[in-house]
Formats: structure tokens, C-alpha cells, sequence
């Protein structure tokens, strides 16, 4: 599908159907350039900073540990390493406040006062002299998840089996959440990197082309990418995409440039896809070409009620607090703060948790932006049915969700939903939908995983 | 003219005697003898087809009855005179099963526990706010109390107090778990009446943290295991934890020291009895068309 074209870029733009177009207040940051952060004196590292089993802690309370140290190695094969951002001392492992609003163990380490950005590892064996279980190996060592929120393991993600051909492999900048700009920011300044990482990934998992899906509204990233991958020896397109939220969700990226719809509770790969988002490959390049493992990260901090809106280079496990007030701290406006996006990011209670290997953005918005509306009863206007880009029935899966019929929301795929808020976004009555539906997705799983456990 | 509608009536009386033969045939060829037994006793249990007896339903149970696979005391929601009904009509034993009640493990109320921020979202139930970062609550593992076990109670056994906690009224709760499945913080735990001391904290911080968010927490001290009957009480990950199996040997004893009432003697309702406000913050709307 075409859709008009944006911003001087004058090409056909591609995209899927249905969706939203939030305001973008991308201006508040999208020229700031990467600013890398300067250690602060205490970081807490949380044991599991993605999806699947915590991280095995491989050091002790007392303990000194250099930057890039391996402190925590993977739990199982769902599961990552976890490395020390600074030189410091390991002061507690104990359980803190983690982003999700639960208290889990952590490694606290305490930062040398004369700690260095050096990072002094031995070098790493490059990627064109490994076999690809020692590829796969290696990405987990590096303790490389998927940078776009989810922070899903890479090397699970990258490990295809024989009987899963990848035909092309997709590397999200999109970025489609109001506001943040970490990855258009990751794509102008790390444009080499990235064209490399794609390289070592494409040559391992054997992909015919790879594609760098960019929303519209980047075209200095578009541009800035089209002249790397001119040099560079493998074939690589950048797709330029219609500006429209949910652009960056893999399943709308694939629909939007390939024209394909992955079924329902597949996988890209059963496609022929693999998608990542573009920190990550960066992240794989500087590990292998570097020997940096995934010890740092592009946050944006932005909002109208952050007095220095910036992209910032941040080691993993640095209080919240710390950075915000890097970015000049918040001022008295301020009314609410979310981690992510404005569609998809999660109210935070306190800035007392740390930055984890999963966190997009810091957003500070104010009273005018979070006025809060009061609730209607549906009007039928089928405006949700519109929005969703997976052309689910919000409005009914709401209703049911409400009413606590939890299998019937199952039967109308509710398991589907990955949650993007365009529903409760465009719904002129206010009506919490993708809260509800967040809510039976959690009551379905529980229910699942009791009849698991009883089988 | 009138040949053809002879021929026609002929034709559809004949297939109607056709059908009506093998209807009769497939009648007593491949009749299914249902136990009449089964339809009596399903209509003397409740109908509340609440699961709580471990079964799919109302109708499964009384045909495991029938069968004589469970015993009728499973349905912990019919009364003891409708259960020997039941047993009588049977002619089989009755079975004993002592009475469960759902227990909350937490008593941090609005009084006693901090919360960090306001819950400004619509959807105002428990299950919403965990949603959000887990509730605006300090303590991470603390009740949110908004209700969300009151209102998917079919037995109208719990009601918000006016300290924001729910409670269980012991004589209506029939233990069928819908409490302990909905809460977000899995603060339920059905106990049978006959265990007394309960510890009704789950925070896991250790001492001075855990008391700094919550003014009933536990503050894993050991006074409770020190006053308590040897083995029954050990401190686990900062907890007290009861052994239920030495039971017999608890006492409110062990309750008197504690610094915070985090361990307490329950002899009916928990959490001392307050005046009966009604609270229903949040209550979803039960079963209406609209909203």
C-alpha cells in the first residue's frame, strides 16, 4: 500500500493499514546529539533486565570489578549476561525497587572515584572466524537483548534453526512513540556501526536482503544510512515508511514493506522475517569490533516539563533520579512520568529505580498533557475497530474484559493485542480499553499457567 | 388432479412411517440409561457452579457423587443439614472436610501503609493499577485495595473496611478461590479455620526497610519463633512463616511481642472488627448492557 509523501523525501511512502497519528513532538530532542553520561557514584543492577530467567550473580558483596566485567552470567538458555558499567566495588546483592514495580535482587556496585570511560577487555575473536553456535554464544555473553522495550534475548531471537528460512532481516528505526527520538538518534550518529552489525548478522543468519525501516519524519537518518550502505559489500535498502503510530511494531513494519500478514500467534520469522531494532545490531557490532558488551544505552529524556530535553549515552543500572537531573532536572510543572513512549510507556510511582536495558525514554509531562477525562459509555462509533492496526474488536474485548469473561476474550484473540493504545487513543468516550485488555491478557496467562502447573 | 395428491400424500406418509420406524429403532437400540439419581442430587446442591469443590461444575460434581468418586463434603457451599440430605438420599457417607476460609496476607491498610504517588487511572480496580508499575503502594508486594475480591465474590463473603482492606466474613466464604485468582498481588491463601496464627505480611525486605513502608510489616525480629513452641515459626527471606503441620502447638502467644502486629491470632473475621463501612471503591459494574 502507497501512501502520500512527507517531508521532502519524494518517494511512494509504504505502510499498513488502520492505525492512529498521535501529535509527534519530536522537536524537543531530535537535534539534541548523543551526550554520554558521567558516572555517578552508586549503580544498581537488576538481575533481570529482560524476559525470561534472572541472571546468576558470578561475583561477591566486597568484590572489585572493572568496566565491561562479566558480574552475572546467563540463567538458562532464555536468558542473558550481565556486566559491570563502571570500575567500582560490589557494596550489596539484595532485592530493590526495579521499574516494573516490583522489588527484585540486584548488584549494587559502588563507583571508584577514579573510574574511566576506558574500557580495558580483552579483544573478542571477530564474527567472520566463528561458527554460528559460537556466534550465537557470543551474543549472549555480550548480554545483547532487544533494545526496543520488549528487551527479548537477541541470541534467542538469532538462534534460526535449519528449517527456518530467513529470507530478510529488518532492522526497526521506526520509532513511531511520540517524543523519543533515542533510535533516530542511535541511526544519524552510529550509521557505520549499524551498517556493520547488520553485515555480521546477515551473514550468519543467512538473510537475501536487509531492509531499514525509518519512519518519514528522519530523513537526515534515511539520508545519512542510504550513503553507509552505498559502501557497504551486501545488499541493504532503507524504507523510508508513512509517519503513523503503531509503524514500529514488527508485525505493521512487515505488513508495510512486504505486503505479508503474519498470522496470528507467529512469529515474524514464520514469514521468512527477522526484525530488530537497530540499538541492538549496534550493540552487536561495538561488541565484536569493540569488546564493549551491552553495558550502556541511548535514553531519551524529554517532555515539556524537563528542562533540558536530551539523548544520553547512559550505563545500565544509573538511579533514574541521576539522569533526570543530568537533563536539568524537572521542573515544578511537572504532573507525570512515564518510562517509554506517551502510547505505550508506563506511569512510574518514583524516580528511585534504575535505568535497565530496557528503558526507551523518560518522558515528564505536565497537567496540560494529562488532563484527566471522565468515562462515557460506548456509543458504538466503531472508532477502536479503525485504530487497530490488528483489526481486533476493542470495544468488545474491553466490554468483556470488564465484565471478568476472561475465555471469551481469549476466543476473540485478545492474546493477539501487543498492547499499542491506539483504541483507548482514538475512544471519544474515554474508555480504559487497552487497560482492560491488559488486564484479561494477564488473567488469561495466569489461568494458562495453572493448568500447566496442574497438568 | 386428485391421483397427484394422493401420490404426493402417499409419498410423505410413507417417509414419514420410515422415519418414524428407525426413530424407534435407534429409541431402543441406542439408549443411554442415565442414573435418575444424578438430576436429584444436582438439584439439591446450590447451583453456584463455583469450581470450588475442584470440579466443572454443579452437574460433574453430582455425577462423581453418584459414581461415588468424591465425597459429597467437597461442596463446601452447601450447608451441613443439605449435605447429609444429600448423604441420606444416597444412602453413602458424607465425608468430613473442615470448613476453608480465604485469608488475606497483608494488613496494610490505608492507615498503616505508605503509597508513593496517587492512582489517577479510570480503570479503577486492582487489577489496572497493578498494571501501572504495581500500584502506587511502597510496599511491592501490599494489598492495593480497591476491591477487585469483592466484587468477583458470588457469595457476597467480603466487604472493603473502612481501612481499605478487604475482609472475609468466615461464616459466608465457601473457599472457592475466586478471591485468591483475581488478586493482582496474590495476597489470598485459603486456610482451613482451624490455623489461627497468621502472619499477614508477604513482604520480603529486611527489618527497618520493610517497617519504613508499611507500619504492620514484618520485621523478621524472631521474637515470634522465640515465644512460640519449638520448630513452629522460623524466619524465611525475612518473614515469619508458620508450619502449619505443628499446628496444634500454636498459641496466641507468639502474637504478644511482635513489635508491628505483623503475626496475629484470628479467631473469626481478620483484622479486629471495625464497624461495617461499606466501601466499594471501584466496584465493576455487574452485568449491565452498557459501559
Amino acid at each position: 500500500m502507497t501512501g502520500s509523501t512527507q517531508n521532502g523525501l519524494k518517494e511512494k511512502l509504504l505502510t499498513f493499514r488502520h492505525g492512529v497519528h498521535p501529535e509527534e513532538y519530536k522537536e524537543l530532542s531530535n537535534h539534541q546529539r548523543i551526550e554520554r553520561m558521567p558516572f555517578v557514584e552508586e549503580y544498581t543492577l537488576p538481575l533481570l533486565q529482560h524476559i525470561g530467567a534472572p541472571s546468576k550473580p558470578l561475583v561477591h558483596k566486597g568484590q572489585r570489578v572493572r568496566r565491561g566485567d562479566l558480574i552475572a552470567e546467563a540463567g538458562s538458555y532464555v536468558s542473558v549476561a550481565l556486566h559491570a558499567p563502571v570500575d567500582g566495588t560490589v557494596t550489596d546483592i539484595g532485592l530493590y525497587g526495579h521499574p516494573n514495580g516490583q522489588m527484585l535482587p540486584a548488584i549494587k556496585i559502588r563507583t571508584d572515584p577514579f573510574s574511566t570511560q576506558q574500557l580495558d577487555q580483552p579483544a573478542q575473536r571477530q564474527p567472520e572466524e566463528l561458527a554460528k553456535a559460537e556466534f550465537i554464544e557470543a551474543i549472549q555473553r555480550a548480554g545483547i537483548v532487544g533494545l526496543g522495550g520488549a528487551a527479548f534475548p537477541a541470541h534467542v531471537k538469532f538462534n534460526l534453526s535449519e528449517n527456518q528460512p530467513c529470507r530478510y532481516l529488518m532492522l526497526n528505526g521506526c520509532e513511531c512513540e511520540p517524543f523519543l527520538t533515542c533510535d533516530h538518534r542511535v541511526m544519524v550518529e552510529y550509521a557505520e556501526e549499524l551498517i556493520d552489525g547488520a553485515h555480521i548478522l546477515q551473514h550468519f543468519i543467512q538473510a537475501e536482503k536487509v531492509y531499514i525501516a525509518i519512519e518519514a519524519n528522519k530523513p537526515d537518518a534515511v539520508v545519512g544510512l542510504r550513503a553507509a550502505a552505498a559502501k557497504a559489500g551486501f545488499p541493504v535498502e532503507i524504507i523510508p515508511l508513512q509517519v503513523k503510530y503503531p509503524q514500529g511494531a514488527e508485525k505493521m513494519m512487515i505488513s508495510a514493506i512486504l505486503g505479508k500478514e503474519v498470522p496470528a500467534g507467529r512469529l515474524p520469522i514464520d514469514v521468512g522475517v527477522l526484525v530488530s531494532n537497530v540499538g541492538s545490531i549496534v550493540a552487536l557490532s561495538q561488541y565484536f569490533r569493540h569488546s564493549q558488551p551491552l553495558i550502556e544505552r541511548v535514553i531519551t529524556v524529554t517532555g515539556p516539563a524537563v528542562r533540558r530535553p536530551a539523548n544520553v549515552l547512559v550505563p545500565l543500572g544509573t538511579p533514574m533520579r541521576d539522569l533526570v537531573e543530568f537533563c536539568g532536572g524537572i521542573t515544578g510543572e511537572a504532573a507525570r512520568i512515564l518510562l517509554g513512549g506517551p502510547m505505550m510507556g508506563i506511569v512510574q510511582k518514583s524516580l528511585d529505580t534504575p535505568v535497565v536495558k530496557g528503558t526507551s525514554g523518560i518522558l515528564v509531562l505536565t497537567e496540560r498533557e494529562v488532563q484527566d477525562i471522565d468515562t462515557f459509555s460506548c456509543i458504538r462509533c466503531g472508532r477502536c475497530l479503525e485504530a487497530c492496526p490488528l483489526f481486533l474488536n476493542p470495544a468488545r474485548l474491553g466490554l468483556l474484559a470488564r465484565k471478568g469473561l476472561w475465555d471469551d476474550m481469549e476466543d476473540i484473540n485478545a492474546l493477539d493485542c501487543f498492547e499499542c493504545g491506539a483504541c483507548s487513543y482514538v475512544c471519544p468516550s474515554a474508555i480504559p480499553l487497552v487497560q482492560s485488555i491488559k488486564v484479561g491478557k494477564s488473567m488469561i496467562r495466569e489461568k494458562k499457567a495453572r493448568e500447566k502447573n496442574q497438568a | 388432479m386428485i391421483n397427484e395428491i394422493l401420490i404426493a400424500v402417499g409419498i410423505l406418509a410413507g417417509l414419514g412411517l420410515l422415519f418414524a420406524i428407525i426413530l424407534a429403532v435407534a429409541d431402543k437400540k441406542l439408549r443411554v440409561e442415565e442414573d435418575p439419581r444424578i438430576d436429584q442430587v444436582e438439584e439439591m446442591l446450590p447451583h453456584a457452579n463455583c469450581g470450588a469443590c475442584g470440579e466443572a461444575g454443579c452437574r460433574v460434581f453430582a455425577e462423581k457423587v453418584v459414581a461415588n468418586e468424591v465425597k459429597i463434603s467437597k461442596c463446601t457451599v452447601s450447608s451441613s443439614a443439605a449435605i447429609e440430605r444429600i448423604a441420606e438420599y444416597l444412602g453413602v457417607e458424607a465425608g468430613a472436610e473442615e470448613k476453608r476460609v480465604a485469608r488475606l496476607l497483608c494488613a496494610g491498610g490505608k492507615r498503616e501503609a505508605h503509597s508513593l504517588a496517587e492512582y489517577a487511572g479510570t480503570l479503577r480496580t486492582c487489577r489496572g493499577e497493578a498494571v501501572v508499575t504495581g500500584g502506587p503502594k511502597a510496599c511491592a508486594w501490599g494489598c492495593l485495595g480497591l476491591g477487585d475480591c469483592v466484587s468477583v465474590c458470588d457469595f457476597d463473603a467480603l466487604y472493603m473496611n473502612e481501612d481499605g482492606l478487604p475482609t472475609v466474613i468466615t461464616d459466608k466464604c465457601t473457599a472457592c478461590g475466586d478471591c485468591v485468582e483475581i488478586c493482582p498481588k496474590n495476597l489470598f491463601e485459603l486456610m482451613p479455620e482451624s490455623r489461627k496464627l497468621i502472619v499477614q505480611c508477604k513482604s520480603l525486605l529486611e527489618g527497618s526497610l520493610a517497617e519504613s513502608k508499611c507500619s504492620v510489616a514484618c520485621t523478621a525480629c524472631g521474637r515470634c519463633v522465640a515465644d512460640a513452641a519449638p520448630g513452629l515459626i522460623e524466619i524465611r527471606s525475612n518473614l515469619a512463616v508458620v508450619n502449619y503441620e505443628l499446628n496444634h502447638l500454636a498459641s496466641p502467644e507468639a502474637t504478644l511481642r511482635c513489635p508491628t502486629n505483623a503475626i496475629v491470632w484470628v479467631e473469626d473475621e481478620q483484622f479486629e472488627k471495625r464497624p461495617a463501612v461499606w466501601l466499594p471503591l471501584g466496584r465493576v459494574e455487574k452485568y449491565t448492557e452498557e459501559t
